[in-house]
């Protein structure tokens, strides 16, 4: 296969390349990976998990890649105006896949590490090294394994014990360029025993050639630790995204995690979640907004490996164009999890002749002592809403604009912090009157 | 340590003896265990069938030795050695006369509830059964006073006989040899089944139901069922299956094939009882079927209605392909597992023609170590307009080291469809198992009422008689397997 | 000029016809009852009337302030200021009634070439009109008719209505569901917003809504036809005698 050979060609011809200035971690943990990369291939038709998500297509293009760590000239906090105006946060930039250290330095509780994964690899070894890639490397997703045998940099974010950081964390990410690119993105986030945080992560496209992102995203919550996990992707439909994010939840942490699509090309989010001691509790959420071709495929599975732990699943589309939505689904309570509550629901709504859904929703279930339902229904806008509506001298487009906005709304209320919540809630708006692509300045949508 | 009520009762019921399992001591005539080209050429001669029969069955074995079996079905299936099954097994006959049925033959019927004398049974309201042993249709029932109606009934080696053109138009139409691994298995060596053909505008008088037994050692089963309702037809059918205590386990791949033409009705209903094995997990019958309807005519209907508490293994996936317009599917399902037996079972709808509906109801309940999987797919073709399915699967454990599953598969490919998905997994709810003990109902009689209960909206579908075996069934299958 | 003309209408559902040759004429100032046993062909009417797409016109024509009502879409309708009270509002999960509305009495304005309201300046207008029929500010809150009560829903379709100020309203069974303290609420909401420029339609089948709102004209709808139109003392004749007498009059 095409993809595969080059990747593997780019990897053994570049070897050496990666290993200069990598951090020992980053570096020692490659080679096993692109074993594993070739063992398993990139995923073809024939793989019941990427079935409706072929992403060779993709990987044929000839990306560059920044291997050498070449800059871009301006730093990006002076092009970047998106942020959410009421929500102050602490800015993080990573062009393509180069983190940008901050100009100034950020004002953050003591003991709390952060930046460049590399850097800080290279600084705090003892303290990162037994985190980074410990989930990734049992995982079985071939891009994941890509990731760990390519990544150069990326971001971490460590909080110690006790630590609350009240102030959202915003990780930027954004491609630039006017060559194809490809980046290799990768995320660690780490927090300890009672520690808190809210974490916003963002990808933008900033100009229209291809681009395909692979990241990798490992998270740690330590006993009772606090994360609000956003993510938020605005790019355009020539972007594809491949993300495998891993969690690993200790007693009594509580994760909240939601990601929301509004504009993309083609994204894969595999989220991997495992339930390591009792008492823990996981709200996972996603909306993804789809016209044209888009394609959008979530696969989760939560594994509870303890029990009395809590999770929540729930997963929308909206649909229009010959958009594509799939959803993977799966929780997996192993025989010593008792006393768990796992929720899963997904709903879909398909507003055009060519709209299409899959939904494998699944539920695998050891123990008995337990709360398990799933749900997935596909349908269409309410006629009778929709009549009513228009009897109140509404139009039609906007009273379908209303239903839809309605329809996309209880994920939107998951966003706990209210301005974020504002700020999507009027990016979906825009997104439904077809205006969002107008906001940036820019033409890159159609 | 003392045995809380409930551990006693779960000891109880799981020592429970299967009531079929005893062996009818009749003369067997097998072929030698193997399968290659001759085996299948030898099966037809016996049968002596017509060329093209055997012409088919040699192609899907041609096929068949390509494939692999699949594997993607949540079942730990020991490996089956194909070479060391025999493929063919009659009960031999002291006469030559097909009328004379061996007396022990009608006593193994008789005492599985079947008796086979239609004297013994009013025709008006009764069922007409057709009774396979082995690899062999004993006898059939009734066959006269529904030719009178025009409707065919008998086994599907006389069809081949007497109705070859019916038979040949229609036999693969729905399932074709190449559909998937145990379908190719069985094309290329079935042996009997029933054939069921309903004329134009017939309301078929009587249930029709044919009763498939296992008896022979060592040997496989592969059945075959065709139906085919004509126009404006209606036909109840029924199937039941039971198989002696062996401590080996043996292979059914069986294929029933329904066409269902323009406003015409079949229910299928079927009660498994399979020989499921011992406690320990040892023997009893791997279960490998293809079952299928095409809805082809315009408002056809079908109903899949399955008990299953048998077998050691069940994958098994009955199906209904909806391509008339407002043609309709349903499929009734409770799959018990206990000990160590595994399910994987569920349907398939596939919406073709406009304004198709389709409904699911899968109720699995797991005991013991067994695991129980439901697996579906509904797919909405994109030329199917305003296509309707709701499905609810639920999933009820009793005991912490059983397993639960629900594997949905759900494809629209037409905006006016509305699709519904529901499955809870839960165990027996203990408020009303102590409702019912506080009212001084023992638990093993509560676990029976409440899983009946909760069972009800399926085991309704089925015809009456059979409703009744299939209530004490499941008691009988399940009664206090509270842990 | 009259304010509604029907002529000869016909409308069905699918296959099947329920409104067969329908004449009406309404003018501004008059408040007409529609009575008639169930499945007569009412609810088709004010369905008919405001533009349900589930329901097609085989013929006739119908005249709404000298318009041909017919060619409107739902929402032009609307806006011309024809409102319909549901029998059975619908509940839009997600959807605020506030923002609902505001969307709904701005898209009123700017047809008739008004600027929209400001926040405050809406929110006053709510406060006004909700006082109308006692709607509490909790509900106004919430999703539209989601989770309301069956009272609770009537109430808040003629909340809608004094917010829309229509010129002609069709009450459907505003009464279905309701006890007496709510039916009269309902009651003095509606007759606080008639004017003698407006009308109403109040299709019902009891008396009791029509001894708080008093129509002038009442007619019979029976199998898809007006059979009989009289005066507010066939209110009480229906009420004592029932159908069947009309019935045997007409020779059914």
């Amino acid at each position: 296969m095409k993809a595969q050979e080059t990747y593997s060609n780019l990897f053994k011809n570049y070897r050496e390349v990666l290993r200069l200035n990598a951090a020992c971690a980053l570096d020692g943990a490659r080679d096993a990976a692109f074993a594993r990369f070739e063992a398993m291939g990139i995923p073809a038709a024939n793989n019941e998990e990427y079935r409706y998500c072929d992403l060779r297509p993709a990987l044929e293009v000839d990306y560059g890649l920044n291997l050498y760590r070449m800059g871009i000239p301006a730093h990006p906090g002076e092009v970047f105006r998106c942020d959410v105006p009421t929500l102050s946060t602490k800015l993080f930039f990573v062009v393509n896949d180069l983190f940008y250290p901050n100009k100034k330095p950020i004002e953050l509780p003591e003991g709390i590490i952060y930046g460049s994964l590399n850097e800080q690899l290279k600084a705090n070894p003892e303290l990162l090294e037994r985190y980074y890639n410990a989930l990734c490397s049992q995982g079985k997703d071939t891009m994941a394994a890509l990731n760990t045998a390519m990544v150069q940099d990326g971001f971490v974010l460590y909080i110690p014990a006790g630590v609350q950081v009240e102030q959202p964390l915003q990780l930027v990410q954004m491609f630039q360029g006017d060559i194809d690119i490809m980046a290799t993105r990768r995320l660690l986030i780490v927090l300890e025993e009672g520690a808190s945080a809210n974490v916003i992560v963002c990808d933008h496209a900033m100009s229209t050639a291809k681009y395909f992102s692979n990241q990798v995203c490992e998270i740690f919550l330590g006993k009772d630790a606090r994360l609000e996990y956003y993510e938020m992707e605005m790019t355009h439909d020539k972007v594809t995204r491949v993300s495998n994010t891993y969690v690993s939840q200790d007693a009594g942490s509580d994760l909240l995690m939601n990601n929301i699509g509004l504009e993309n090309g083609l994204t894969r989010n595999n989220v991997e979640l495992t339930f390591q001691a009792p008492d823990a509790k996981a709200d996972l959420s996603g909306l993804s907004l789809l016209s044209r071709q888009q394609l959008s495929d979530n696969h989760v599975v939560v594994n509870h490996k303890a029990g009395g732990c809590n999770s929540n699943q729930i997963f929308k589309y909206v649909m229009d164009g010959a958009a594509r939505g799939v959803f993977g689904g799966k929780v997996l309570v192993q025989p010593q999890a008792q006393k768990t509550v796992a929720l899963q629901s997904n709903a879909n709504l398909c507003t055009s002749k060519e709209a299409r859904m899959h939904a494998m929703p699944q539920l695998e279930i050891y123990a008995d002592d337990v709360t398990c339902s799933h749900g997935s229904a596909t349908g269409q806008i309410d006629e009778n809403a929709l009549f009513y509506m228009r009897q109140r001298g509404l139009s039609e487009e906007e009273a379908r604009m209303f239903l839809k906005f309605a329809f996309a709304s209880d994920i939107v209320e998951r966003i706990s912090l209210k301005p974020l919540q504002a700020r999507i809630r009027m990016l979906i708006g825009k997104r439904f009157r077809g205006e969002l692509s107008k906001c940036a300045e820019c033409n890159i949508c159609p | 340590m003392e045995k809380s009520p409930d551990q006693h009762i779960i000891e109880e019921v799981t020592s429970g003896e299967y009531k079929h399992g005893f062996v009818t001591d009749i003369e067997t005539e097998v072929i030698p265990r193997g399968l290659n080209e001759d085996v299948v050429r030898l099966i037809s001669a016996k049968k002596q069938e017509p060329e093209w029969l055997l012409e088919f069955r040699l192609k899907a074995f041609r096929y068949w030795q390509t494939l692999e079996m699949p594997t993607w079905a949540h079942l730990q299936v020991p490996e089956i050695d194909y070479q060391d099954i025999i493929y063919f097994a009659a009960p031999k006959t002291e006469s030559d006369d097909n009328e004379e049925i061996d007396p022990e033959l009608l006593k193994t019927f008789d005492k599985l509830g079947i008796p086979l004398e239609e004297r013994d049974r009013l025709l008006k309201g009764g069922t007409a059964v057709d009774a396979v042993m082995d690899s062999v249709s004993v006898k059939t029932t009734y066959k006269e006073n529904l030719a009178e109606l025009g409707i065919i009934f008998c086994s599907i080696s006389e069809a081949v006989r007497e109705y070859p053109d019916l038979v040949r138009q229609y036999l693969g139409s729905v399932v074709p040899y190449r559909d998937n691994y145990f379908a190719a298995l069985n094309c290329a060596v079935f042996s009997d089944g029933s054939f069921v053909y309903i004329p134009k505008g017939v309301r078929c008088p009587m249930e029709l139901s044919t009763y498939f037994r296992i008896n022979a050692v060592n040997t496989g089963q592969f059945e075959r069922t065709l139906i085919v309702a004509d126009d404006d037809s209606y036909v109840s059918y029924l199937e039941g299956c039971t198989a002696p205590i062996r401590d080996k386990s043996q292979l059914h791949a069986a294929i029933v094939e329904i066409v269902v033409n323009e406003r015409a009705e079949v229910k299928y209903s079927t009660v498994q009882n399979w020989y499921p094995g011992d406690k320990n997990g040892k023997g009893g019958i791997y279960n490998f079927v293809t079952k299928r309807c095409l809805c082809k005519g315009y408002r056809s209907k079908v109903s899949w209605t399955q008990v299953e508490t048998g077998s050691a293994i069940t994958w098994k996936y009955p199906s209904c392909v909806l391509k008339g317009d407002e043609s309709v599917g349903e499929f009734y399902s409770v799959a018990v597992t206990n000990n160590y037996q595994q399910a994987d079972t569920g349907t398939k709808m596939i919406h073709l023609g406009r304004n198709t509906k389709s409904t699911i109801v899968s109720k699995g309940i797991s005991a013991g170590k067994s695991q129980n999987s439901y697996r579906g797919l509904v797919r909405v073709a994109s030329e199917a307009d305003n296509a309707r399915n709701h499905s609810q699967c639920d999933s009820l454990l009793m005991g912490d080291a059983c397993g639960a599953h629900t594997f949905p598969y759900i494809d629209i490919n037409n905006n006016t469809a509305v699709v519904e998905h529901e499955a809870t997994t839960s165990k027996i709810n203990e408020e009303q198992l102590f409702y019912c003990q506080q009212r001084g109902i023992s638990t093993e009689e509560a676990v029976g009422l409440i899983v009946n209960g909760y069972a009800k909206e399926v085991l309704n579908k089925l015809p009456m008689e059979f409703a009744v075996e299939a209530q004490k069934l499941l008691s009988v299958s399940l009664e206090g397997s509270v842990g | 000029m009259h304010l509604l003309e029907i002529k000869n209408l016909h409308a069905s559902i699918g296959d099947k016809e329920i409104i067969k040759g329908l004449n009406l004429t309404i003018d501004e100032g008059e408040i007409h009852a529609i009575m008639g046993p169930n499945g007569s062909g009412k609810s088709t009417l004010s369905a008919v009337l405001t533009g349900h797409p589930a329901y097609t016109v085989t013929e006739g024509e119908v005249y709404f302030k000298g318009k041909n009502l017919l060619e409107m879409p739902a929402e032009m309708r609307s806006r011309e200021g024809l409102f319909l009270s549901f029998q059975y509002p619908v509940e839009i999960p997600g959807v605020s009634m506030v923002n609902f509305m505001r969307a709904a009495v701005n898209e009123h304005r700017k047809y008739r070439g008004e600027a929209p309201l400001n926040a405050s300046e809406f929110l006053k207008l709510m406060r006004e009109k909700r006082a109308l029929v006692e709607l509490d500010n909790k509900l106004a809150n919430r999703s539209v008719n989601e989770g309301f009560s069956g009272g609770e829903k009537k109430r808040n379709e003629i909340f809608q209505m004094a917010m829309l100020d229509p010129v002609l309203s069709i009450l459907d069974e505003t009464d279905s569901g309701l006890d007496i303290d709510a039916l009269r609420i309902v009651s003095e909401g509606v007759n606080k917003i008639h004017t003698p420029q407006k009308a109403c339609v109040v299709i019902t089948h009891y008396q009791r809504l029509l001894d708080y709102i008093k129509p002038s004209i009442v007619h019979v709808l029976y199998q898809g036809k007006i059979v009989k139109t009289a005066g507010f003392e066939l209110v009480g004749e229906l009420e004592a005698k029932g159908y069947d007498w009309i019935k045997q009059e007409l020779g059914y």
